[in-house]
């Protein structure tokens, strides 16, 4: 636990050491929420056009990450529980969107309509993972936590190279996507389409996610993470509401990993590596932990990277031997050191930077500290 | 209500800033218009790559790029092709299939480059095959022996460079049947197409029950003792390996360790003398007497004229880098590629080069004739048995030619065709 806590950061805008709600705004959350999707959608939709297909498509795989690190900095921020299998629960969805697409291919059926249903089943796949994880989870604490996670994250992408009959090993399967609605027009580029389907589906999870947070079950998380006693005391159930955690957060996950499945039109255990659990967890970290806008900051930063090492390798004029060890492994390096700086520098992530910044910005007088 | 704006802010500058983040990426492609042929300009031809340069396939294959790029800068010091020099852009996807996917996407969005040239990898290359035909980016040589790449139905596009593995499964059998009559014969192969294409060669030769013991092995785990110790369990005497450098190391290494001695045969891919003995170091006695094939100059062969001039090249232009197989490889690709700019004509399109491949009629460095064809989009259409005898790997026997269907295997006797003087091809 105490790991955890540690990283959790010790201001919190959404819980007070109080306990009472902060926020004593009228009016509904929920139409709060859907204003601000809807706002974000149109934006979305504004990028989409004005940016080109390869921008499209990493703005897509951003959406696509940001599924994931949303799930897991509730999970880790708001419920205390650290999870470094997440790339597998990611594996999980984006292997069942392979096998249901293909299913669908070779039925020789065609739709709009088989998408989202493979994606359903994704989330459907990844919830019952989740589920058998989080309850064994639920009985852990701390570094034993950590290792049951770390062993699924290794396990998940290991069987897909043991049961090769069915996963095709290492080269993984094809995921057959049908080309945008012939309603958009014949020349509608592919890129912004998949930015579309990715976007709109991740803004669904994230209303959800974001409700969720805002009513009584994100209350019982973060009273789990504080305190277990404390919560046991006020009457709740601290196993359950860990497994809920552990569950909602698989789902995201899961569809994070079919959306991935769906843009990269394939699927393959190197993909959802260990190496990709431990990023999403360090993204969420860096962005700032507990915070869904923190998890968009990581989810930016997790395609953004190695954007950046490629940009900055072919800068420097380095010998082709140095260039070719940098290349793979300066946005590890970088991560790491990343991660690090932002530690000691802002414990809550850019996104604690930004609100202080903010603060600072509209001038407004720390009265809310207690 | 500040709390509302509060986040309104938040939102509204994480887009705005994602948007200039978009806006800043320079679009340096081809600005003059519709009309005009991504990657080409009067002076500039822009093609890509994937290539392992770093991950379980690096070992020798991330020297087959750079090998490429310094002939192309060797071509571009000549004057380039039709007056444009040659941009080569390498990408590193460390022989993983969702890097590969990223990458490839980099250079045909982002860069725009004109071709996909030398894409390495079968189970990576499978996974960007339907990205490049639908972008209708020229997809040329890839550096594979998968049958794959050769569906010219499917993927009109896409060319292969290496022999397949199906013709090299043949070959390697037919020298089982003729040379080692009588032996037990085992299989370990990659657990992809790879593998898979290079046993149904061997089986369509030997028969298909006549593998004692079939293995398979994953790049990600560095471990094949179960493999081998099968093997030596089910008393192999002949082991086929259709193995990637680090991986025939790996056995070699990992059967000497179990005193297994069995007779090796080895894939072109992962059969080059000087790769395999940095990667065994001090163990590197343990090749002696391996059988391998290529179907390129062997690089140890001073007297060929094209080993002649791709070290020369590799002096000028390479910082004179260890000279192998992948380097002779590199430069080979190198040359079809300037020849197969040549074809296609001043007036450069994606269409004309793709025409000017089919067209075939290629001659190079290679002891085979290439194949392609409207119909035929295969590489190379043979190869010859190479063994290392006294550290020293050379040939012996003629070189071979068969189909990847159930043809027999035939010896094949024309002679290679020389380098032109200046090591630049000319427009035939």
């Amino acid at each position: 636990m105490s790991a955890t806590r540690a990283a959790v950061p010790p201001r919190h805008r959404l819980d007070h050491p109080g306990g009472r709600p902060v926020d004593r705004r009228r009016g509904s959350t929920l139409l709060r929420h859907l204003a601000v999707v809807l706002a974000a959608g149109l934006l979305l939709v504004a990028v989409s056009y004005a940016v080109e297909p390869f921008r499209n498509f990493q703005l897509a795989t951003v959406a696509a990450y940001l599924c994931a690190t949303a799930g897991l900095t509730v999970l880790t921020g708001l419920n205390g529980q650290l999870s470094l299998g997440h790339g597998a629960l990611m594996a999980t969805g984006a292997y069942t969107v392979a096998l249901c697409q293909t299913a669908f291919a070779d039925r020789g059926m065609t739709g709009g309509w088989l998408l989202p249903l493979s994606l359903g089943a994704a989330i459907v796949s990844t919830v019952a993972v989740g589920a058998v994880v989080g309850v064994a989870a639920a009985r852990l604490r701390g570094p034993y936590l950590a290792g049951v996670t770390l062993a699924v994250a290794v396990v998940v992408p290991a069987l897909a190279v043991t049961f090769d009959g069915v996963f095709n090993g290492e080269q993984g399967l094809s995921v057959p996507v049908e080309p945008p609605p012939l309603s958009l027009g014949p020349y509608f580029p592919y890129e912004r389409w998949q930015l579309w389907v990715t976007g709109a589906a991740t803004l669904l999870a994230l209303l959800l996610l974001a409700n969720l947070i805002r009513s009584r079950y994100g209350r019982t998380f973060r009273a789990v993470r504080d305190d277990e006693v404390a919560a046991r005391l006020a009457g709740i159930h601290v196993a359950r509401t860990q497994v809920l955690a552990f569950v909602v957060s698989a789902a995201t996950a899961g569809l994070g990993g079919a959306l991935l499945a769906v843009l990269a039109q394939s699927v393959s255990p190197g993909a959802f590596s260990l190496t990709l659990s431990l990023f999403l967890l360090m993204a969420v970290v860096i962005g700032g932990l507990g915070r869904l806008t923190g998890a968009l900051w990581g989810a930016v930063l997790l395609v953004a990277l190695p954007d950046l090492t490629h940009s900055l390798t072919d800068t420097l004029t380095l010998s082709p031997a140095v260039a070719q060890r940098l290349e793979g492994n300066l946005p590890l390096a970088i991560f790491g050191l990343t991660l690090i700086v932002v530690m000691i520098a802002a414990p809550g992530g850019v996104q604690g930077l930004l609100s202080r910044l903010g603060r600072a910005l509209l001038a407004r007088r720390p009265t809310r500290r207690s | 209500m500040h709390r509302k704006a509060h986040r309104g802010l938040a939102i509204a500058s994480t887009l705005a800033l994602l948007i200039t983040a978009a806006g800043c990426s320079g679009d340096d492609g081809p600005g003059s218009g519709g009309a005009s042929v991504p990657g080409v300009t009067d002076t500039e031809i822009v093609v890509g790559t994937h290539m392992p340069l770093t991950g379980p396939a690096s070992a020798g294959y991330s020297k087959i790029a750079p090998a490429t790029k310094a002939y192309f800068d060797y071509v571009n010091a000549n004057g380039g092709v039709h007056g444009r020099k040659i941009t080569y852009k390498i990408m590193d996807d460390g022989y993983n299939p969702a890097n590969t996917q990223q990458v490839v996407r980099q250079l045909v969005l982002q860069d725009k480059v004109f071709a996909v040239l030398n894409g390495l990898g079968t189970p990576t290359h499978t996974g960007v095959l339907d990205f490049l035909k639908t972008n209708r980016v020229p997809d040329l040589f890839v550096a594979s022996g998968s049958r794959s790449w050769d569906q010219p139905d499917k993927y009109p596009g896409t060319f292969g460079f290496n022999p397949d593995y199906t013709v090299e499964g043949k070959i390697l059998a037919n020298y089982a049947k003729v040379n080692l009559a009588g032996q037990k014969v085992c299989f370990l192969g990659q657990d992809d197409d790879f593998g898979r294409d290079s046993l149904a060669g061997v089986e369509k030769v030997l028969g298909a029950g006549a593998v004692a013991a079939k293995q398979t092995y994953v790049t990600s785990n560095t471990n094949v003792a179960p493999q081998i110790g099968a093997f030596k369990a089910a008393g192999c005497q002949v082991v086929v390996l259709a193995t990637v450098p680090g991986f025939t190391a790996l056995s070699v290494g990992t059967a000497a360790r179990l005193g297994f001695k069995p007779q090796w045969l080895v894939s072109n891919v992962g059969a080059d003398h000087p790769t395999l003995a940095k990667q065994l170091g001090a163990a590197a006695p343990l090749l002696e007497g391996m059988v391998g094939t290529n179907y390129l100059p062997m690089q140890n062969d001073t007297a060929n004229p094209w080993i002649q001039l791709f070290t020369k090249v590799n002096k000028e232009h390479n910082g004179d880098a260890p000279f192998d197989g992948n380097t002779v490889y590199g430069m080979s690709v190198g040359y079809l590629f300037v020849q197969t700019l040549l074809a296609a004509g001043k007036d450069l399109t994606r269409e004309k080069v793709l025409d000017a491949v089919q067209k075939g009629g290629f001659q190079g460095p290679g002891l085979v004739p290439l194949r392609f064809s409207a119909t035929d989009h295969s590489g190379y259409g043979g190869q010859r048995l190479s063994r290392v005898t006294g550290g020293v790997q050379s040939y012996f026997g003629p070189a071979y030619e068969t189909d990847e269907a159930d043809g027999s295997v035939n010896e094949y006797t024309a002679t290679p065709a020389a380098p032109p003087a200046n090591g630049v091809p000319t427009a035939s």
